[in-house]
């Protein structure tokens, strides 16, 4: 179900009053429950133009902008990266004043605390993490705080680690399971933060009220009990939204009037949500067509210009630029450079037929161009062959100029979540209000690998980890003998991980509710159980050696595989040859299939990505030799992309064998990440443009998922690498989301250098 | 493991391919699969593929395995408003090859480039042409003496291919590779311009700056790279060639 809220609740004499905020919109049913989607199918104005209207930045942008600037250089100067951060207050929706970077110039406002880039401290991940990133970065936490932690309350990162099982642990220190959400926030929930703006938090709290009436059921059993407690949270939190908001000066009880305040209550939502949450990923969700809507009506009403409009966008993504959460230098490692996963989805199509594509995604693509290339928000266009052809351009010109767009296809995942879905994070779809994932970080298949050629024996530490099968003791490793060994070492890992990530999410949903993001979903929801799996090029790799070519094994003194040595040529994945990338193929369904026999926690639904974001470089280091040749230690390709170097036949093969991977066995999204030297994309602008829409389209028509596109050159990063003062807003996409380059561990900065760069022949 | 040598099939003819590129954008409109033959009679001194000079430096195979791969990409390269590209060395040195392979191209409903210096423009016959919609031509210079000192071989049967081609409406890229001291010629590029601008089937003149990319590959294979010393040309120079072509009335990029 939607909503419960009917007829009568939505008609108070508030939202008849004069100005009344829905003037001018098409009714329909939203008019009458929480249903965003039917105002925008029944208002939206598609665009089929190009991207002739945009606007500059106004002078008030200009010089907001040069003091944010100013901010963030003073960011990268400090310690660690971290401008200033709270050691007083914990952080909730109410707990800081307002904050603001300039009052006069800022046309949108509202900071996460009382000053710009301040990081605020949100105990309930875990005391000890906020305690060593906050000692990290030269911080010391008050006192007082400590003597809540751990003896007063409990947090989630505790909990965990009450249940956790012995293999488990073990699981985790190996790195046979890596990234697990059990010390930072999980994220990956996208709160429809344009219900405040449509709605107001009057309708909202009504609805959540008539929610948990609909739970006084005659049997209140513990899911009952545990929903009735989210619900009675949620409430909660709508109401501090709108005290926070009043300490802006705004009344958001009121659904929002015009077009600037649609722009700012959507952000106060989300505001309250990263004030208190600090998520691996805080997408936004698919804001821009529903913000159309309303500054069409102003355009129309001759009350705002096309500069006052594009101005609103610009100070909008200024602030979104600018959230910040204090987080682990280990965290870091594994998530390189401050990323927050403001996701925004532009672009897509309606299940009409209709495109989805409005001028305010335009305007959003122009914040690249008026601010600057920025990592944040990730703006990614959902593609489909049928956008208009002016966007299609406008999108593929941005990316050659910035590289911080990424692409993910529409027409592959219209049908599974409709036309009102956003991306969480990197690649992970969900209908927005009315789905979100329990993130579940990755398994390490390559090490899988080795574990089922070591009988279950970590090949670094020698460490009995996994169940102790019988080792593969042949000097020539035999195709059929280690898929024997890999099957159910798959079936024991998929049992172990998803036992693990039960654990983590029972434990984050009692500790750590993210409250108001849930505030504004309905309250049935469809929960994926979103797993995922590292090294896959690795492994396709690995079991084609061992059955194109001939792989010897080479055992240290206590006869542990830890070398192999190839004899013979094999096929490499990325190359468009069926003989290994049908291996490729068979390692993600037999995996998922692993999955799908357990029972995930909260009647998930399991999913599984192909997504690495920077950890492939960790999960490399923690990965001895495997038998496709890679030495220890050596980075994994990240995501689903082939190993750097080892697809030769040029760009189009490499997509083709990625998109090959069924996207109906990694629902969560496969993530591929391309780099193109500028000439090889074309000689002129223009051809560059319509060749980079030539490969989105043909990529997009053989069902390929997701695709980052970075179009520079080696030297550039290398220049980059000596002189990081030169390039700080250098921008580069990385496994589903974009960094600033200077802000990766120099270990990362060569892992990417190091990649398949598409060059001319 | 070498892969066991592939049996022609009726209809099927042999021949010898050095490598593939799958995603260019350089050689023909869009997006192409570029198939490089290898075998080639010019010994161009700037030749930034010269392992690709001899016949037998590639790998032997079939136009029926060569079109299988192809197929894999119709799809992708229609809609990146791409095709195939035969490149090389010299694709005329293998006509029946590169015909079946054209053929087979056309029947996918791809579109079709050939790229070659024109030297054997007779070993493509009226049927192999055809199946080409654009043929990327490279006249290296426009006097014998530079032509024969650049490339070893005459420039007489070049000039003769572009005329046949005019006759039979046949669209041309051509290539002009700039190389300072060597063919930056102002009275020689204009007599090329000249030349080009009457055959009226010319729709665009591609002027590529020398560039050294390919020398590593000259010392891979023990042989001595005369261009050494070479510098790329100046912006000042490209320039001046492309108004060369531009006042002619030829699009030049």
């Amino acid at each position: 179900m939607d909503t419960l809220l009917m007829d009568g609740l939505a008609q108070t004499t508030e939202q008849q009053s004069a100005a009344d905020p829905w003037r001018g919109f098409a009714p329909g049913v939203w008019r009458r429950s929480v249903d965003v989607r039917d105002f925008i199918q029944r208002n939206l104005c598609p665009y089929e133009g190009d991207a002739g209207f945009v606007a500059g930045p106004t002078a008030r942008t200009t010089a907001l902008f040069a003091k944010v600037t100013d901010l963030l250089k003073q960011e990268r100067a400090a310690k660690g990266g971290v401008l200033d951060a709270d050691t007083e207050v914990f952080a909730s929706i109410t707990s800081h004043a307002a904050g603001y970077i300039d009052r006069e110039l800022e046309v949108i406002v509202g900071l996460q605390t009382d000053k710009p880039l301040k990081r605020a401290i949100m105990p309930f991940g875990g005391w000890r993490m906020v305690k060593t990133g906050l000692e990290a970065y030269g911080y010391t936490p008050s006192p007082k705080l400590e003597e809540v932690f751990p003896a007063l309350r409990k947090t989630h990162n505790d909990g965990v680690f009450d249940v956790y099982t012995p293999e488990m642990l073990r699981c985790r220190k190996s790195g046979v399971i890596t990234g697990l959400p059990d010390a930072y926030g999980r994220g990956r929930i996208i709160g429809d933060y344009r219900r405040l703006a449509l709605y107001g938090a009057d309708f909202l709290i009504k609805d959540k009220k008539a929610q948990l009436a609909s739970l006084e059921v005659s049997r209140i059993d513990e899911d009952v009990l545990r929903l009735r407690e989210e619900i009675s949270e949620q409430i909660r939190a709508l109401k501090e939204l709108v005290e926070m908001a009043a300490s802006y000066g705004f009344d958001v009880k009121r659904p929002a009037a015009t077009a600037r305040e649609a722009v700012q209550w959507t952000y106060l939502a989300y505001l309250a949500a990263v004030k208190e949450a600090n998520g691996a990923a805080m997408s936004l969700g698919r804001v821009s067509s529903f913000l159309d809507i309303y500054i069409e009506r102003d355009l129309r009403d001759g009350v705002i210009t096309e500069a006052e409009a594009q101005e609103m966008i610009d100070h909008f993504v200024m602030k979104l630029r600018m959230v910040r959460f204090l987080r682990t230098p280990e965290y870091d490692q594994l998530f390189s450079g401050d990323p927050t996963w403001v996701t925004e989805c532009l672009g897509g199509m309606g299940l009409d037929g209709r495109t989805l594509v409005t001028k305010t995604n335009f305007r959003m693509l122009q914040t690249l161009h008026n601010l600057g290339p920025a990592p944040e928000p990730n703006l990614t266009v959902l593609w489909s062959e049928q956008l208009p052809d002016g966007f299609k351009r406008f999108c593929a010109d941005t990316s050659i100029k910035t590289c911080s767009v990424q692409y993910e296809n529409d027409d592959l995942m219209r049908g599974y979540w409709g036309d009102d879905y956003g991306i969480a994070c990197c690649v992970s779809a969900m209908r927005i209000g009315k789905q979100m994932q329990f993130f579940g970080a990755r398994a390490n298949l390559a090490k899988t690998l080795m574990y089922a050629i070591n009988g279950g024996k970590d090949e670094v530490s020698g460490e009995q980890i996994g169940p102790a099968f019988a080792p593969i003791t042949g000097d020539v490793l035999d195709y059929d003998e280690v898929m024997a060994r890999f099957e159910p070492m798959m079936e024991w890992l998929a049992k172990v991980y998803m036992n693990a990530l039960n654990a983590i999410h029972y434990m984050h949903d009692k500790y750590m509710y993210e409250r108001m993001e849930m505030a504004l979903h309905d309250r049935d929801i469809l929960r994926t159980m979103a797993c995922g799996i590292a090294g896959l090029s690795v492994v396709a790799d690995s079991l084609s050696a061992i059955k194109h070519a001939k792989v010897k094994v080479i055992r240290d003194a206590n006869g542990l595989a830890t070398d192999f040595e190839i004899e013979g040529d094999y096929p490499a994945f990325g190359n468009n040859d069926a003989r290994v990338d049908d291996i490729a193929i068979w390692a993600v369904e037999r995996f998922m299939t692993a999955l799908r026999k357990q029972k995930p926690y909260r009647n998930a639904m399991p999913t599984q990505s192909v997504l690495t974001i920077t950890s492939n470089v960790v999960y490399g280091k923690k990965t001895g030799n495997t038998p496709d040749g890679r030495k220890a230690g050596q980075p994994f390709a990240p995501g689903a992309n082939p190993m750097h170097g080892r697809d030769r036949k040029g760009a189009i093969a490499s997509m083709a064998s990625v998109a090959k991977l069924p996207y109906s066995h990694a629902q969560d999204g496969i993530s591929y990440t391309f780099t193109i030297v500028p000439g090889a994309l074309g000689r002129t602008e223009d051809e560059r443009v319509s060749n980079l829409v030539g490969m989105l389209d043909g990529y997009a028509h053989q069902g390929g998922h997701h695709i980052n596109v970075n179009v520079f050159d080696r030297e550039t990063l290398l220049h980059a690498m000596d002189h990081p003062e030169l390039y700080p807003q250098l921008t580069i996409r990385v496994s589903g989301y974009a960094v600033n380059f200077i802000k990766l561990t120099r270990e990362q900065q060569l892992d990417v250098i190091s990649r398949t760069f598409h060059d001319k022949h | 493991m070498t892969p066991p040598l592939p049996q022609a099939r009726p209809g099927s003819v042999s021949g010898w391919v050095h490598s593939v590129e799958t995603g260019g954008t350089v050689d023909g409109p869009g997006i192409r699969y570029v198939l490089f033959m290898s075998g080639c009679p010019l010994r161009c001194l700037y030749c930034h593929n010269p392992d690709t000079q001899h016949m037998h430096d590639g790998t032997r195979t079939t136009s029926t395995e060569v079109l299988e791969d192809i197929a894999l990409y119709a799809e992708f390269l229609k809609r990146a408003h791409g095709g195939l590209t035969l490149s090389g060395g010299e694709p005329l040195v293998q006509p029946e090859f590169a015909a079946a392979i054209l053929r087979g191209a056309k029947a996918l409903g791809m579109h079709t480039a050939l790229d070659t210096s024109g030297f054997l423009g007779n070993h493509a016959d009226d049927h192999l042409l055809e199946d080409v919609d654009l043929v990327l031509l490279d006249i290296k210079a426009f006097s014998e003496k530079t032509y024969r000192h650049l490339t070893g071989v005459p420039l007489r049967p070049t000039l003769e291919f572009a005329e046949r081609l005019a006759g039979l409406n046949k669209r041309i890229w051509l290539r002009y590779v700039l190389v300072p001291n060597l063919t930056d010629d102002a009275a020689e590029i204009d007599g090329l311009a000249e030349f080009v601008a009457g055959l009226g089937v010319v729709d665009r003149v591609d002027v590529l700056p020398f560039h050294k990319m390919g020398e590593h590959k000259w010392k891979a294979l023990g042989r001595k790279y005369m261009l050494t010393d070479t510098e790329p040309p100046s912006h000042e120079l490209v320039e001046r060639v492309r108004g060369q072509f531009q006042a002619r009335g030829l699009r030049a990029d």
